[in-house]
């Protein structure tokens, strides 16, 4: 427990760069995945294809993989970071932007097709629907499976412990290395910080569910 | 694809979308040849590079990585899905005091990176990078599968239960043999798509230095050196999305097929945690 105590400053140190990480993945993430979502229902073929295309390839791509790719893979091929905070962050929001946009994707899809259909029959034009109509509709289905997907980003994150970016779990790392005897102390302040983030967006997730919940 | 949302083209439209078409397609292939463009300045086409692919023993070592990572996927499916099931049953009991800690502990395990518990396992209970890997799977899986379950039970219609209990089935045995096989059924497409989560999840392995594909890659790219890690990363990454992606494959023809098989078929319940892993 003491160890704990000792070392509150590393974890709090680790703690706010593990929140860093994921704010900012997170909101890269949101920005491109929306992008990829649009590309994935526009009338323009070539865009789609590309749109899914990644979303494929990088949903079945390992996270470790993709953040070996962006710390190991690409100093390699004379893409160097100053810092190894920006290989974390272009792996992380490559990775979960493509989550994102399935998530947008199934949220247009739920808007029964009437609502575009009266859209269309009024005379709205395809710009009117999508944001008029369907996203403002979207948005309410999309919202819980979103925050689970920043619960599963937050979390994600503890993989650039490992590739040498001191956030909660490489903080972990390094105290347990430090203080041999009390690993088990060491690691349970990290579950905790943890825990600290993910409950609560957790009960938030359902909160918004059963607010937002509307019968079709 | 809904194809409501635009009218069917015109004339007009039709020019305007192949014109976009053209212009995607010019830019997603400039994006590509930049790209390739600066792989070859490193002389990643070199033939020599992928020379190494002749050596037997590259082979090996990928196919020993590949062994490595499906037994640690196979062994920790194999104990997971049980244990969700006991867990999903516990979860739901109509006792409280065996309800509410198993719903703490779901919680604790949803919440935790799997990276931590693998290596808690490894630190703390002194094992073998082998057994930390399948234990850190096993726990967060198993209250992700029981969370699924879970989902599928109360996806059910009410009466299934009421049935059961009204012709006089023990509350167990009602969940026994009349509300898990449907409810298994139903949301057998996301147990699969959650085995596709498993699957890439044993890469985390390498944090432990479990000798899984990418640590391989890492041993072969230290001991050939650096000029070869691309190629290598490449083969090793290419046989990992394909792996996923045949499973991912399974998943849909499963829910395709299931929605006509499964009673009321195949059902949706979002359940936290498992989107995007």
């Amino acid at each position: 427990m003491d160890v704990i105590i000792e070392n509150l400053p590393a974890y709090v140190d680790g703690f706010l760069r593990t929140l860093f990480l994921s704010v900012v993945s997170g909101i890269f993430a949101l920005i491109f995945g929306t992008l990829l979502a649009a590309a994935r229902v526009s009338p323009i073929a070539a865009l789609r294809g590309f749109s899914m295309t990644y979303v494929e390839i990088v949903r079945n791509t390992p996270l470790t993989i993709a953040f070996f790719f962006a710390a190991v893979v690409l100093p390699r091929l004379g893409v160097t970071f100053q810092q190894f905070e920006v290989a974390a962050i272009i792996a992380l929001s490559a990775y979960t932007s493509a989550f994102i946009a399935e998530a947008v994707r199934s949220g247009v899809n739920s808007v029964p097709v009437g609502q575009a259909e009266a859209a269309r029959s009024i005379g709205m034009k395809f710009s009117q629907v999508l944001s008029l109509i369907i996203l403002p509709q979207a948005l309410r289905t999309v919202i819980p499976p979103m925050i689970n997907i920043l619960i599963a980003l937050v979390k994600n994150s503890s993989v650039a412990g490992a590739f040498y970016v001191l956030e909660l779990f490489g903080t972990g790392r390094q105290l347990a290395n430090a203080n041999g005897d009390a690993v088990l102390w060491v690691l349970v302040g990290v579950a905790f910080f943890y825990l600290l983030i993910t409950v609560p967006l957790g009960y938030f997730a359902n909160l918004v569910e059963r607010k937002v919940a509307i019968a079709r | 694809m809904s194809s409501v949302l635009y009218d069917v083209p015109g004339p007009k439209a039709r020019r305007v979308s192949l014109i976009g078409s053209i212009v995607g397609v010019v830019a997603i292939a400039g994006l590509l040849w930049w790209a390739i463009s600066i792989l070859a300045q490193q002389g990643i086409f070199e033939p020599e590079r992928w020379a190494v692919f002749q050596i037997p023993d590259v082979w090996v070592l990928i196919g020993n990585g590949i062994l490595a990572t499906l037994t640690a996927a196979a062994v920790a499916a194999v104990i997971a899905f049980p244990l969700g099931l006991v867990l999903c049953l516990m979860r739901i009991s109509d006792v409280a005091w065996i309800r509410i800690p198993t719903r703490i502990v779901l919680e604790f395990l949803r919440g935790m990176p799997v990276v931590l518990m693998m290596f808690f396992v490894l630190l703390v209970f002194a094992t073998g990078s082998f057994v930390a890997v399948v234990a850190g799977l096993v726990l967060y899986n198993s209250a992700i599968f029981a969370e699924i379950i879970r989902a599928g039970i109360q996806s059910l219609p009410k009466g299934q239960r009421e049935a059961g209990l009204a012709i006089g089935l023990t509350s167990f045995a009602s969940r026994r043999s009349i509300e898990l096989p449907q409810a298994i059924r139903r949301m057998l497409p996301s147990l699969v798509a959650q085995l596709v989560v498993l699957l890439k999840d044993t890469s985390l392995g390498y944090i432990v230095s479990y000798e899984e594909l990418l640590r391989k890659v890492q041993i072969m790219a230290d001991f050939l050196g650096p000029d070869y890690l691309f190629p290598v990363f490449f083969v090793a990454a290419a046989i990992y999305i394909a792996i996923n992606f045949s499973v991912s494959r399974l998943a849909i023809w499963i829910e395709k097929r299931g929605s006509k098989k499964a009673a009321g078929g195949v059902v949706h319940v979002p359940v936290a945690g498992i989107p995007a892993k």
